[in-house]
């Protein structure tokens, strides 16, 4: 794809913060996709309350939990489930926000009236609310975690979706575009698209960071993910009595979610130096 | 073959900006009754400065912008009743600018192999041959069409948009300002390369400038716009050496000459300031900059009328030699 | 000559330094002013004429730097002056106007303010009669209505206007010298015509002296009386304006002079294919060694790929300088 031949380009840009950032992501995705064969027990079913709340030591290296769970097997598989709200959750919204924005900036009119009316509706409640309503609605779950947060958090994206493409449309080859022939749904996703993708993703990796914190937040509020199923959230809401008096269950997934988010803002931040295409330019 | 490429019939063009809250709705009327036509083969100059219409006019030729008023007739049909696709067959464009005409993430190859695909070439060795031979045409080289535009200087991509617009072998191609926006020393280059393909390919052009020494130098007929309206039209030779049009003489008057070859004394340059399309003054529209307004300028818009064989011009006094 | 000029500038070196490495933006630049004179400058995008201007008038900002040369301003060398010094010369005795009128206006500032600070700065007038005489200032440079004028913001004004203001700013205090970068390219080509004639007809009355600049070399030659022709850095070309359109020497000049096609030439000669310039103008980090222009030279010869030219003096007419700097010139 023209997008990753760019990219080729002898000097990579985006520097520290790509391999740092994509660094802990890769990381995460590793630690969530080799799970079973890194996790040192089953997270939910291996509870022995002998071993409740034992400090991080040789055999439990995050110690575990009032039930005796192993809380470094339970971070390993939760990283599967916060990872896919991040990124479930996100691609559910960059696909709304973007056709959104992407077709009201380009045909305006009381298409574009309707969205962007709708747009500062969403941005005027306020996400986690919404997502509260939502999943209050549809009950706990992971699938009903992706429809709440998938659902509310789009507005930025269709925003920064429609700048771009109003601050593209007057560009020759846009026009060069309709003069030979392109039709409005190929110049949309051929033309335009590929110009604004930098932007797009990092609102997409942003939004991936902020979509763990509110999977934390909804699980932490019971809402979310309930045990004994391990999500870091969860986790944390658990924890949330005995921060003084068992710290290693709140520290644990705490550090995992930070350095998760981290990770993404981090890469986020460097994709978007390196899918610059001006950043490639010798002139 | 007589008969036109291109005929305009009373073409107009109105925008309607402002709102009804923010100070009222006013009527744009970017381009007021136009009439003129271009001929298979042939280059019309189009000149004019801010605010006369020329791209609008462009615009809705292409099929850009709908008129409000008037026909556009494109080989021999109406331009609203033809198809997308064969309006795109028959008309192109060349932009002003060429670091902004072409998209920044796609190869030469593609944006020269996109179009014949869209418009129904499916045979890859034809898609390729065309696009070499578009390529060699223009002056580029075929180890160029796997770069980005980036890569290339202003004059190259200039060449690319040239490609482009006459890979569908179109039969009229308007040139909007085509060497503007380049470094003085290669627009020799890029006219010469436009008129040998005009000679080579058959094609008709509008060429639009706003340097009256390209109109003069490529042109067979030139049309003049102010604010919306032709003010004078007619062969080259005619325009430049026997102007009838205080406006046109204005135009010449203005272009610094060492050698005092223009046809045209220093005194006939404008007065003062364009005025804005939105508020164009009553009557003829330059009289408040004419050296030879008389209140019937204020009156009385003048028709477009013959001063000569083929030359038109819409001035009370066109028949003055001054 | 026989008056000591107003400005000189002799053997100015401009260094931009990118990404670690130093190149000559501009180097062996040397021309004089004479007091009241119109001197041009003229050459493309990128060959050095604006960071001269920059450099006389100490605004050049990094990466760009002067590495050499002298700026002697009415017998002053200024080229090492202090930021104080120069802001005191800016404006009192050194205007300049750029090319786009709305990036070098203050937005937030009626017009009229603006040329009244320039007394105020310059002159240590009261605000009172600062704005008085910014309202005679705008009927000089022929603003209808100054009176009302003097309130607008610059967005309210056109594009002409805009410059008639700037002309206004840089010579309300009567600078010797008024530096012009493109005045007039962003412009129709009426407004064009009579922004040049007023710049002409100011600066006459005030005895001001022009650095005008510009790629136009017809523009130039048809206001100014010495014209200097740049290419990637260097000057190539010194003449009376008459001389450089009717028997330019350097192949560059011959290049243009001969490429851009002229009113009244195809009534003359017919449609004649215009006589290119081949290649592309070099970039700073690329420049060709010997002399600058041999890659796109008719003339090009060994020594021009190995030796960058001197300057060979011309027999001139007048006294008037007039030099080229090219090992086949003529």
């Amino acid at each position: 794809m023209t997008l990753m031949t760019l990219k080729l380009a002898p000097k990579l840009r985006g520097g520290t913060s790509l391999w740092i950032g994509g660094g802990l992501v890769a990381l995460a995705v590793f630690v969530a996709v080799a799970a079973p064969l890194i996790a040192r027990t089953d997270p939910v079913m291996d509870a022995n309350l002998m071993n409740a709340e034992i400090p991080p030591g040789w055999e439990f290296p995050f110690g575990t939990d009032a039930q005796g769970r192993d809380i470094y097997s339970r971070i390993v598989y939760g990283a599967r489930i916060s990872l896919t709200v991040g990124v479930g959750s996100q691609i559910l919204n960059s696909l709304i926000g973007v056709s959104l924005g992407l077709t009201a900036g380009y045909w305006g009119g009381w298409w574009d009236d309707i969205v962007t009316g709708l747009t500062n509706l969403m941005l005027a409640i306020p996400s986690l609310i919404f997502a509260l309503a939502i999943m209050a609605i549809l009950g706990p779950g992971l699938t009903s975690l992706l429809a709440a947060l998938g659902l509310t958090a789009w507005s930025y994206s269709c925003r920064i979706a429609r700048a771009q493409v109003l601050s593209l449309k007057s560009q020759g080859y846009i026009q060069a575009a309709r003069i030979l022939g392109y039709g409005d749904l190929r110049i949309m996703f051929t033309q335009v698209l590929p110009n604004i993708l930098g932007p797009l993703i990092v609102i997409a990796t942003l939004g991936m960071g902020t979509a763990i914190l509110s999977e934390a937040a909804l699980s932490f509020l019971g809402l979310g993910i309930r045990p004994p199923f391990p999500s870091w959230g969860s986790m944390l809401s658990e924890a949330r009595d005995q921060i003084n008096t068992v710290p290693w269950l709140s520290i644990f997934p705490g550090v995992a979610i930070f350095l998760t988010v981290l990770g993404l803002n981090l890469l986020g931040d460097g994709l978007r130096d390196i899918l610059d295409p001006q950043s490639t330019t010798r002139r | 073959m007589g008969d036109p490429l291109l005929a305009l019939d009373d073409l107009a063009v109105h925008f309607k900006v402002g709102s009804t809250l923010g100070g009222g709705v006013h009527t744009l009327k970017a381009v007021d009754g136009v009439t003129l036509d271009v001929k298979p083969g042939e280059c019309l100059g189009l000149v004019g400065e801010s605010g006369c219409g020329k791209s609008t006019l462009a615009l809705a030729i292409m099929g850009l912008v709908p008129p409000t008023r008037g026909h556009i007739n494109l080989d021999g049909r109406d331009l609203m009743q033809r198809e997308r696709l064969e309006t795109a067959r028959t008309v192109q464009m060349v932009f002003q600018d060429p670091y902004a005409s072409l998209n920044p993430r796609q190869t030469v190859r593609r944006t020269l192999a996109d179009p014949l695909r869209i418009h129904g070439v499916s045979d890859k060795a034809e898609v390729e041959a065309r696009v070499v031979d578009m390529m060699a045409k223009v002056g580029l080289r075929p180890e160029h069409a796997d770069r980005y535009p980036h890569e290339f200087s202003g004059g190259q991509r200039q060449r690319i948009g040239i490609a482009r617009a006459l890979i569908l072998k179109p039969k009229l191609v308007i040139c909007d300002e085509p060497v503007s926006a380049l470094d003085v020393s290669i627009r020799a280059q890029i006219i010469n390369l436009l008129l040998e393909l005009k000679d080579e390919l058959g094609l008709a052009y509008i060429m639009i400038s706003h340097d009256l020494g390209v109109v003069e130098h490529v042109s067979d007929r030139v049309a003049v716009m102010y604010l919306g309206r032709i003010v004078e039209q007619g062969g080259w030779q005619e325009i430049f050496e026997n102007p009838r049009h205080p406006y046109t003489r204005a135009l010449i008057a203005a272009i610094p000459d060492p050698f005092h070859r223009a046809a045209v004394s220093a005194r006939a340059k404008a007065k003062g300031e364009i005025p804005s399309a939105l508020n164009p003054p009553p009557g003829c529209h330059f009289h408040p900059r004419c050296p030879l307004k008389a209140d019937i300028c204020v009156a009385q818009a003048p028709p477009l009328e013959a001063v000569a064989a083929g030359h038109r011009a819409a001035c009370h006094f066109r028949d003055r030699r001054d | 000559m026989s008056t000591d000029p107003l400005l000189e500038v002799d053997g100015l070196r401009i260094a931009l330094t990118s990404g670690g490495t130093t190149y000559n933006a501009a180097e062996d630049v040397s021309f004089e002013i004479g007091r009241g004179e119109a001197f041009g400058l003229v050459g493309e995008s990128g060959c050095g004429k604006s960071i001269t201007a920059l450099a006389v008038m100490g605004l050049l900002k990094r990466p760009l730097s002067l590495a050499g040369g002298r700026i002697v301003l009415d017998g002053e060398e200024i080229q090492k002056a202090s930021p104080a010094r120069m802001r005191e010369l800016r404006g009192s005795r050194i205007g300049m106007i750029f090319q786009e009128p709305m990036t070098a206006l203050n937005p937030l500032s009626p017009v009229g303010r603006q040329i009244a600070e320039m007394f105020v700065l310059h002159q240590k007038a009261g605000w009172s009669e600062a704005m008085d005489r910014a309202e005679e200032a705008l009927r000089q440079v022929r603003v209808p209505s100054p009176a009302r004028r003097i309130k607008d913001y610059p967005h309210q004004l056109s594009g002409g206007m805009r410059q008639r203001v700037m002309i206004a700013i840089a010579l309300a205090c009567s600078p010797e010298l008024l530096i012009a970068d493109e005045p007039t390219t962003a412009l129709d080509v009426t407004v064009q015509a009579e922004i040049i004639d007023l710049m002409a007809e100011l600066c006459a009355a005030k005895g001001t002296a022009i650095l005008m600049i510009s790629h136009d070399l017809g523009l130039v030659a048809n206001m100014c009386r010495r014209v200097a022709v740049m290419y990637a850095g260097r000057i190539v070309e010194a003449q009376p304006a008459e001389a450089i359109f009717a028997t330019p020497q350097h192949p560059y000049t011959q290049g243009l002079v001969n490429s851009l096609p002229r009113l009244g030439e195809r009534s003359r000669r017919g449609q004649q294919k215009l006589r290119e310039i081949a290649g592309v103008v070099p970039s700073i980090q690329a420049y060709p060694s010997g002399c600058r222009f041999n890659p796109r030279c008719p003339r090009a010869t060994e020594v021009c790929l190995t030796t960058p030219p001197a300057i060979t003096p011309l027999p001139a007419a007048n006294s008037a300088e007039a030099l080229v700097r090219c090992h086949h010139h003529g």
